[in-house]
């Protein structure tokens, strides 16, 4: 299979999402300017970490005007996987292909750290290949992870089986000390009703070596291959 | 022509930083801050316009762009 | 036209003999503007006039070395054709002034120093001082450096992976903010900072030029006084977004094999990359002001030489190959402009609207500018901060109180509370983070990796500069060859007072020696560096603060290690002698309030054979944990070999790793300070490894073999640690309290800042 890997010209993840997907998974990748059209024949898309314009403004609100996510949108309206990773959520967040919003930390500073996250739900593309309530050691680092959405939007996110990751402690126990962001419900990453839109704050491409400190992010790019292998056969 | 759109983050939503803002004030000795929020405003230069499509023009912009909906709420004045 | 008079040289920080040699290189009077170039190009900052006569008798050169100081950053050779190009460079005084801006842009000068060279940067670390955090100015200043480190580096996606922060009350009015940076290229790519070619455009890209900095060099080169304050507009403003298109589209740019030669526009930005391009040339240089992208209206010729705008880059290009450039720029939303070009005769030649308005000889601003021999004279105080007579101390506090308060102190405390705001993730390269010894990187496509540790210790420099400087490099190195890493480059960054006082300048000629010595000894040539002087307040020196970073290669990434002690059971051993100095440890200075005595001694000798010794061990893979002794000694050590955070720790992660149980040898004799010299003398030369039991005899033996002393002092194991001294129960605490104590000692006092986080 084939991963695109879009880059905006402020992303800083977008080699790490790169030879991860290629050197560590194995798989194909491309990296596609965001100022092209099409997404060269790929397979799954991945919106990597980074600043993409800047985001003096607010994270990811100019990206979603970037030519690329016209494709990308298409794309996932056509059911295919897409794949945001903290400022690539943001960018989806902003799109309208994920509901709510980030705000600012509630200890305002950033925060870059190795956190536990909880995989609430396996029936995505992105954890396909994860055991149910597996608690992943994944690093985080951003200042505007704080997931918010009005109190009905959230209610709906929950119905819906919607959170796909949690904040939780290394056991899996969720609670406000394990939150580090101030992110309702402990929301770590959600997905669209669909499920095949997912988004994320931590860093999975940033986990995925051993001498990184951990492997634990590798399952949600080998859920990708196993999801599509499993829709092919 | 000018405008100015003032964006804040809607009530519901906790501000950070604007309850960082009102303990520093405090501490510094003003106690009766009871809360501050903190906003944006963007200051928008506009080729010559009547001042109702400029308003428009802006309250455009701001929609698209200079606000998020979901969290933030927007003001837009035209200066003559 | 102005008149120039003892007021104009005086704001232009040049001396009346200055002023003569300019006027005979010029041949003539200067006028305001070709005054104001060699203002900037001759002011400390620019010119080093005060410390290249010292800084010439480093050693600069090695098997590895590709590239010595004089360049954007040196680059040494770390095989398979790649290379490290690294450089350390400070941004004190702005960042006194704006902690914010003044951290951030010093992050953004030192990046574009390096993708200059044509290398990718792929760590960003830092050596920062500052006051105590007992007050709300050191609180604030150091809140808003951490911020502006953070604000800038985790934008651009470069990580910042290690460092080493000191407070200290001679610092509450001088902050110091030391970055380095280290970028891997290939050999071939790397490219120079020389324009050459008659006739071949000169081009400008990056930000727009605004009234920022004006005369910020020069600002970085006067002692502070009470109107520093108002000098608030020669600050910089920082845009890391910018920084990231240009660093990208540089780098895909400098792939075309159009440019001839890049500099970046830094401390007297247009002037000092016209003039130092063409003067490494040996060609001229003509530009037009009025070319120039400005984004302020009504800007002069003399405020467009002279800006200090951030993010903007020159370029020299082939002829006829610059559409090739103008494309990639164009691709990333940038616009270059040509600006002029390379022409025969060394000259800067500047128009405005094609009229000439200076005309200088390129080398009258670059090496013609003066160097001086300054007096120097020991100071008249040196010899009595030596003495140290610990009867004149009282009573010898308890070492358990002891140990208990040295965890909590800011200079030994972890340092999670700022290096949590630093992205040391990104990049996928970091293998040892901030907090640990060195920070390790690996180098994508090879099996190798780079240690990196910068060091540096202020009071051991106040009380012997020569001694202090030789222990700076030795504990930059020693860092380095914990992780495994074998030293093969080292920086420096000068961080002193005034030195137009003879004392200043005494200590400045005294640490140049010391690092160049130990230089020597350790086989880590300086490829190049910083030099920031007149760090005064009011008459009042900072402690002298020569900072080395030093950076080491391991063959094999795999087998670095880190300081955190590994499995149950596993002997202790202490390498090198517990000789219990206590000059100028931390331990005179939080109990007892004094900063005196000599530092600890140092065998260059027994210093390069340890550092052997610990590479060779960690690379045939027979230890699982190593931590060189430093602040806090022997028991600090030994604590912090049990701690189990790193970066890793998230909320509520003070658990605490394996304990540890060990008998500290005395081998000197302070009356009723023995045990507490020998749990917290600083003394050099000594590392703390454990090792798997079957291993033991072999790391004995290979000590021995090396002339290394090696004492088994403990084991590995329980929840405690427990230390021992002849005997007797010295320091017996539960793991998880003192790391308790240790880790949450710096948020505990930043809480109280105003504008800081609950």
């Amino acid at each position: 299979m084939k991963f695109a890997v879009v880059v905006f010209p402020g992303s800083n993840s977008d080699y790490d999402a790169f030879y991860a997907a290629s050197r560590v998974v194995g798989e194909q990748a491309e990296l596609v300017w965001h100022k092209d059209a099409d997404l060269k024949g790929a397979d799954a898309v991945i919106l990597p970490g980074g600043f993409a314009h800047g985001d003096y403004l607010r994270t990811g609100a100019i990206a979603r005007f970037s030519p690329i996510m016209g494709a990308v949108t298409a794309f996932a309206d056509r059911g295919g996987p897409v794949l945001g990773i903290c400022n690539g959520f943001q960018v989806l967040l902003e799109a309208g292909l994920l509901p709510g919003a980030m705000v600012r930390n509630d200890r305002i500073k950033f925060v870059s750290q190795l956190v536990p996250v909880r995989v609430e739900q396996t029936d995505t593309p992105f954890t396909a290949a994860c055991a149910p309530q597996q608690v992943l050691q994944l690093p985080i680092a951003h200042g505007e992870g704080n997931y918010y959405a009005p109190p009905g939007v959230l209610d709906d996110i929950e119905a819906n089986r919607q959170v796909v990751f949690r904040y939780t402690s290394p056991a899996g126990e969720p609670g406000a000390d394990w939150n580090p962001n101030g992110s309702l419900n402990n929301i770590a990453g959600i997905c669209n009703r669909r499920r095949n839109v997912v988004g994320l704050m931590p860093h999975p491409e940033r986990a995925a070596e051993l001498p990184l400190g951990s492997v634990d992010g590798r399952v949600v790019l080998a859920s990708v291959v196993k999801a599509l292998a499993a829709v092919s056969r | 022509m000018k405008a100015r759109v003032y964006v804040t983050l809607k009530p519901s939503v906790f501000d950070p930083q604007g309850s960082v803002v009102a303990g520093a004030l405090q501490s510094l000795g003003y106690a009766d801050v009871k809360d501050v929020r903190q906003g944006k405003f963007f200051e928008v230069e506009l080729a010559d316009a009547d001042p109702a499509t400029a308003k428009q023009r802006v309250t455009e912009m701001a929609d698209k762009l200079l606000a998020n909906p979901v969290i933030e709420s927007y003001r837009v004045e035209v200066l003559q | 036209m102005t008149v120039i008079d003892s007021t104009v040289l005086d704001r232009h920080g040049i001396k009346p003999d200055e002023y003569e040699r300019i006027q005979q290189l010029m041949g003539r009077e200067p006028n305001l503007l070709e005054l104001g170039l060699f203002s900037v190009m001759w002011s400390e900052h620019c010119s080093y006039k005060s410390s290249r006569v010292h800084l010439k008798t480093l050693p600069t050169t090695g098997p590895r070395v590709v590239q010595g100081p004089g360049e954007n950053a040196g680059a040494v050779d770390i095989g398979d054709g790649l290379c490290a190009v690294f450089k350390i460079e400070s941004h004190n005084h702005p960042s006194f002034i704006e902690p914010y801006q003044g951290a951030a842009t010093g992050v953004g000068g030192i990046i574009r120093d390096i993708f200059t060279m044509g290398a990718r940067p792929i760590a960003l670390l830092n050596a920062l001082r500052f006051g105590s955090l007992d007050t709300a100015l050191a609180r604030r200043i150091f809140e808003g450096v951490v911020a502006g480190i953070g604000g800038y580096g985790n934008s651009i996606g470069i990580p910042t992976v290690g460092g080493e922060i000191v407070f200290d009350e001679m610092y509450s009015g001088n902050p110091l903010v030391n970055v380095l940076c280290l970028g891997i290229a290939h050999r071939s790519d790397i490219i120079k900072g020389a324009a050459k070619g008659t006739g071949n455009p000169v081009y400008y890209v990056g930000a727009r030029t605004g009234r920022d900095g004006i005369h910020g060099a020069t600002m970085a080169s006067a002692e502070f006084d009470e109107t520093s304050a108002e000098k608030r507009p020669a600050v910089q403003v920082g845009d890391p977004f910018m920084e990231k298109l240009l660093m990208e589209a540089c780098l895909e740019v400098m792939k075309t094999g159009a440019v001839v030669g890049i500099q970046d526009m830094g401390a007297a930005g247009f002037t000092c990359s016209t003039s130092e391009m063409g003067s490494r040339g040996g060609v001229g240089m003509t530009v037009d002001v009025t070319h120039v992208p400005q984004r302020e209206t009504g800007m002069i010729p003399y405020e467009i030489m002279l800006s200090e705008s951030q993010e903007r880059m020159l370029l020299v290009v082939e002829r006829g190959r610059e559409h090739e450039v103008e494309a990639v720029f164009e691709k990333w939303d940038l616009h270059a402009v040509q600006v002029g070009e390379v022409t025969e005769g060394a000259r800067l030649k500047i128009h405005e609207r094609g009229e000439l308005v200076a005309d200088v000889p390129n080398r009258a601003l670059t090496d013609e500018a003066p160097v001086y021999h300054r007096p120097m004279t020991e100071p008249s105080w040196q010899k009595q901060v030596q003495q140290l007579s610990l009867s004149d101390l009282g009573a010898a506090p308890s070492a358990q109180m002891t140990f208990e308060r040295l965890l909590a102190v800011s200079t030994i405390a972890s340092k999670r509370w700022a290096y949590r705001q630093f992205d040391h993730s990104v990049g996928t390269n970091t293998i040892a983070q901030p907090g640990a010894s060195a920070a390790v990187v690996r180098v994508k496509g090879t099996t190798r990796a780079l240690a990196i540790s910068v060091d540096g210790n202020g009071r051991f420099c106040y009380l012997d500069p020569y001694q202090g400087a030789m222990l700076a490099v030795a504990e930059a190195a020693r860092n380095v060859a914990c992780a495994g890493g074998e030293p093969i480059g080292a920086t420096n960054n000068l961080n002193f007072g005034n030195p137009e006082r003879p004392e200043i300048m005494w200590q400045i000629g005294a640490a140049v020696r010391g690092i160049g010595d130990a230089c020597r000894a350790l086989n880590a040539p300086i490829t190049g560096g910083n030099v920031s002087l007149y760090n005064e307040t009011e008459g009042r020196a900072i402690f002298p603060t020569p900072v080395l970073g030093v950076v080491g290669i391991l063959e094999d990434a795999s087998r670095t290690v880190t300081r955190t002690f590994k499995s149950d059971g596993a002997p202790v051993v202490l390498l090198g002698d517990n000789s219990g100095e206590l000059g100028g440890s931390e331990y005179l200075a939080t109990m007892h309030q004094t900063v005196a005595g000599r530092p600890p001694a140092l065998d260059l000798q027994r210093e390069a054979a340890l550092q052997t010794l610990i590479v060779t061990l960690i690379r045939d893979g027979l230890v699982e944990s190593a931590h060189d002794c430093s602040e806090g000694g022997l028991a600090i050590t030994l604590a912090e070999c049990t701690f189990d955070t790193g970066w890793a720790a998230g909320a509520g992660a003070e658990a605490g790793g394996l304990g540890v149980t060990a008998e500290v040898p005395v081998l000197a004799d302070h009356g009723a300070f023995s045990t507490n010299a020998a749990l917290f003398g600083e003394s050099a030369s000594r590392i703390v490894i454990s090792v798997a039991s079957r291993h033991v005899a072999a790391v004995m033996a290979a000590a021995k073999a090396a002339g290394v002393p090696a004492r088994q002092i403990g084991r590995v194991g329980g929840r405690r640690i427990q230390l021992t001294v002849n005997g007797q129960t010295a320091v017996d605490s539960l793991v998880a309290h003192a790391e308790l104590v240790w880790a949450t000692a710096i948020e505990n006092k930043m809480r109280r800042a105003p504008g800081a986080a609950s």
